[in-house]
């Protein structure tokens, strides 16, 4: 209990003081995370829906492996994009490892899988509502996929966030990736988990708490652009 | 608009794990007025509509418009038994067909306030359609497939579950359209309303057509038994 | 607002002006808080920004080995040389050296306080089967801690439940020592940073077979082309150098002394 007291304390004091590294290292996090939820949601979303509205014949085996990858350890997604940026592996030539793009790298696809996922079934509903008319209108594949990701935005959003809280709150895979390279690669989880192996746990458990108000002003911030709240059902 | 778009239904069959749904059917279609699809429950009407309008896939047969299959698509609206409402604004839900047609900004907003004031929704143009009630999301679903002037329009019971004022609204603008040269193609349930509307009448039965005359004389002295059962209100299977 | 936008640019912009290279060291270096000191000093004298990878001693080899750091600071002898014979380092260049101490529950139940030899104290705790944790993840102090264990004659796959291998970081290890009340060996540094002692004390320290001896290794450019040697060069002047050796020297946590400096000067 006293420690998570003066974790409370630590972390007011960071935020009054405006830390310089935490702030820092506050930025790369979102840097990091956001940038991998934007590449991912290119991905996903349409990835998604398509898989919500055409019928091929590995259609199930995607979905299923989809779901699979949902559940891939972190650490695991690290431990292969370490061993492919490398400089002795396959990519190694590009000189990605230990930096903020090796950690995008690796986000991006543990998280991919999951906005996909989530953005498929939103999407099977949606398209069994819209199936007869969009049919009937004679449209394209991709004037198809375009209304549904349009029509269903609020579903989606509600899967990139959950890709989004996945990303920022990952440490297995960027602490692999990424290194924990101070004012380089140094991301609040890592250093969490920095200050935890020190023992220093009120620093840890502050730190901990910014990362929880910036998953919650991300969100509502999120939130509060898109004006879905206000909008009611859409 | 292209004129006198008839369809002629060569040997079609639908069918669905094995029972046949739908045929075979030979027949050729009028190439104007309306024509009116009745029938009791399974016979047919659904899936004869949607043959028509070539959305379904046929186990056997054609469906010849004289046009190629794209051509003669985009020459045809269908409006469905429950309206299917964009997640979006009434207006949105208008300029959609629109859109996919790639029409102008201008043109659509003019014909966006067009039908909305035609069906008595000028006010609401901004209000969420799923929100709208019954009668008001048939009429929007009526204005959004009238809103590319199609050739053909297809509606599926349009008006079942709605109340008496709607019904009469959305027949006096069906009577309209037809005035203006679109051929319509109506199943319904309504013996009234198959009265009110029809040019000619279809009485499918089991898949096939079994019956089949203008409107007048169809009404007057049907010429198949099962039809006659059906008119008299008997139940027919 | 203006600081934020400041810190903003350095974040995605990156420290472009400084030449950089990476350097893998072993976790129980960075613990101490030495880094913080010499890194800083380095950029200074020097204009290099050193981009530490902390790891165990097994992974900041192979780092090293796969050409994904220019150089590395691990305390490990025999691997070290055969991290050299293999062709992966140029040479070993011996920087400084601190101790190993071992920590336990301050009532002592094994009482290795007064013990004579570090074979001794692990002998009475090994007797006592008092609870000990072990690293148990292959770095330089598990390493040590297997050898120390063996010269005392044992073999520690022999051992009861008492004896935990964790196969966590220094820290993390400490941290269960903590929450167990067990034994644990540890450099003194880590030990000293370490902010969670709870109840554990420092009860064995001195013995020399405790020394531990930090050497540089840069990673071969035949090897690896794009390894900066040239940085790598300069920092092992640098960490050779009297400026080197006053702030290593001079390093102090609560009034002790961690790190013992004993490069020997080139040529």
């Amino acid at each position: 209990m006293t420690d998570i007291w003066s974790g409370l304390q630590a972390a007011f004091w960071l935020l009054v003081t405006f830390d310089r590294d935490l702030v820092e290292i506050t930025l790369r996090s979102l840097q990091v995370s956001l940038s991998a939820l934007v590449i991912a949601s290119i991905i996903a979303l349409p990835l998604g829906t398509w898989l919500a509205i055409r019928r091929f014949r590995f259609r199930r085996a995607v979905i299923a492996v989809l779901n699979a990858l949902m559940g891939l350890p972190p650490v695991v997604v690290g431990l292969i994009v370490y061993l492919l940026l490398s400089r002795s592996g396959p990519f190694g030539v590009l000189g990605l490892l230990f930096t903020p793009t090796a950690m995008i790298i690796a986000q991006v696809i543990i998280i991919t899988p999951l906005i996909a996922s989530i953005t498929h079934q939103a999407m099977r509903e949606l398209w069994a509502e819209y199936h007869d008319l969009l049919i009937s209108l004679n449209t394209s594949n991709w004037q198809r996929i375009k209304t549904l990701i349009f029509d269903g935005r609020r579903a989606l959003l509600t899967a990139s966030l959950a890709g989004f809280g996945r990303a920022i709150g990952e440490v297995g895979a960027i602490m692999i990736v990424g290194g924990n390279i101070d004012h380089a690669t140094r991301v609040l989880t890592t250093a969490i988990a920095l200050e935890t192996g020190k023992g220093d746990f009120a620093l840890a458990l502050g730190l901990g708490f910014v990362l929880i108000g910036l998953a919650l002003v991300v969100n509502f911030g999120i939130h509060v652009l898109s004006r879905t709240e206000r909008e009611g059902r859409w | 608009m292209v004129e006198n778009m008839a369809a002629r239904l060569q040997d079609v069959v639908v069918q669905r794990r094995g029972k046949t749904i739908l045929g075979p059917v030979n027949h050729e279609m009028a190439p104007d007025g309306c024509t009116i699809v009745i029938g009791p429950n399974g016979a047919g009407k659904t899936t004869l509509l949607k043959t028509l309008h070539g959305v379904e896939r046929l186990s056997q047969g054609q469906v010849d418009w004289g046009v190629p299959e794209h051509v003669a698509r985009q020459q045809q609206a269908y409006v469905f038994q429950s309206p299917i409402m964009l997640r979006r604004s009434v207006r949105q839900n208008l300029i959609f067909p629109l859109s996919l047609a790639g029409k102008g900004r201008a043109e659509a907003n003019d014909r966006v306030t067009y039908w909305a004031t035609k069906i008595g929704l000028a006010k609401m143009l901004d209000q969420p359609a799923p929100r709208l009630s019954g009668g008001e999301k048939q009429k929007l679903a009526l204005a959004r497939a009238l809103i590319r002037d199609p050739a053909v329009l297809f509606l599926d019971e349009p008006c079942a579950n709605l109340d008496g004022r709607s019904i009469r609204e959305i027949e006096s603008l069906l009577l309209d359209v037809q005035r203006s040269g679109t051929r319509i193609i109506m199943t319904t349930h309504d013996l009234g309303q198959a009265r009110r509307l029809a040019g000619d009448v279809l009485f499918l039965l089991r898949g096939q057509i079994n019956d089949y005359g203008s409107a007048q004389t169809f009404f007057a002295a049907p010429s198949s038994p099962e039809a006659v059962a059906f008119l008299n209100g008997d139940i027919v299977e | 607002m203006i600081r934020m936008l400041a810190v903003l640019a350095t974040v995605l912009g990156g420290t472009a002006t400084a030449e950089t290279m990476k350097m893998a060291v072993t976790t129980s270096f960075h613990n101490s808080g030495l880094s913080e000191v010499l890194l800083p000093a380095i950029a200074r004298d020097i204009g290099l920004d050193v981009q530490l990878l902390v790891v165990g001693t097994g992974q900041a080899l192979r780092l090293g080995e796969a050409g994904d750091v220019d150089a590395i600071l691990v305390h490990s002898k025999s691997a070290e040389e055969a991290f050299v014979e293999a062709g992966f380092g140029t040479h070993r260049r011996e920087i400084m050296y601190n101790d190993f101490v071992i920590v336990g529950p301050s009532s002592d139940d094994a009482a290795i306080a007064g013990a004579g030899a570090a074979d001794d104290a692990l002998t009475a705790i090994a007797q006592a089967e008092a609870a000990f944790v072990s690293r148990g993840d292959d770095s330089g102090t598990h390493k040590k801690e297997r050898a120390l264990w063996d010269a005392a004659g044992y073999n520690t796959a022999d051992f009861g439940d008492w004896y935990k291998a964790v196969g966590a970081g220094m820290g993390a290890s400490l941290n269960t020592a903590s929450s167990l009340n067990a034994y644990i060996l540890a450099d003194r540094a880590s030990w000293l940073n370490f902010g969670n002692k709870g109840d554990l004390a420092l009860l064995f320290a001195g013995d020399p077979v405790l020394f531990n001896q930090y050497a540089y290794l840069p990673v071969n450019s035949a090897r690896h082309p794009h390894v900066k040697s040239d940085a790598a060069a300069s920092l092992e002047m640098w960490l050779t150098s009297d400026r080197a050796r006053t702030l290593i020297n001079g390093y102090r946590i609560e009034g002790e002394t961690l790190f013992m400096f004993n490069a020997v000067k080139a040529e």
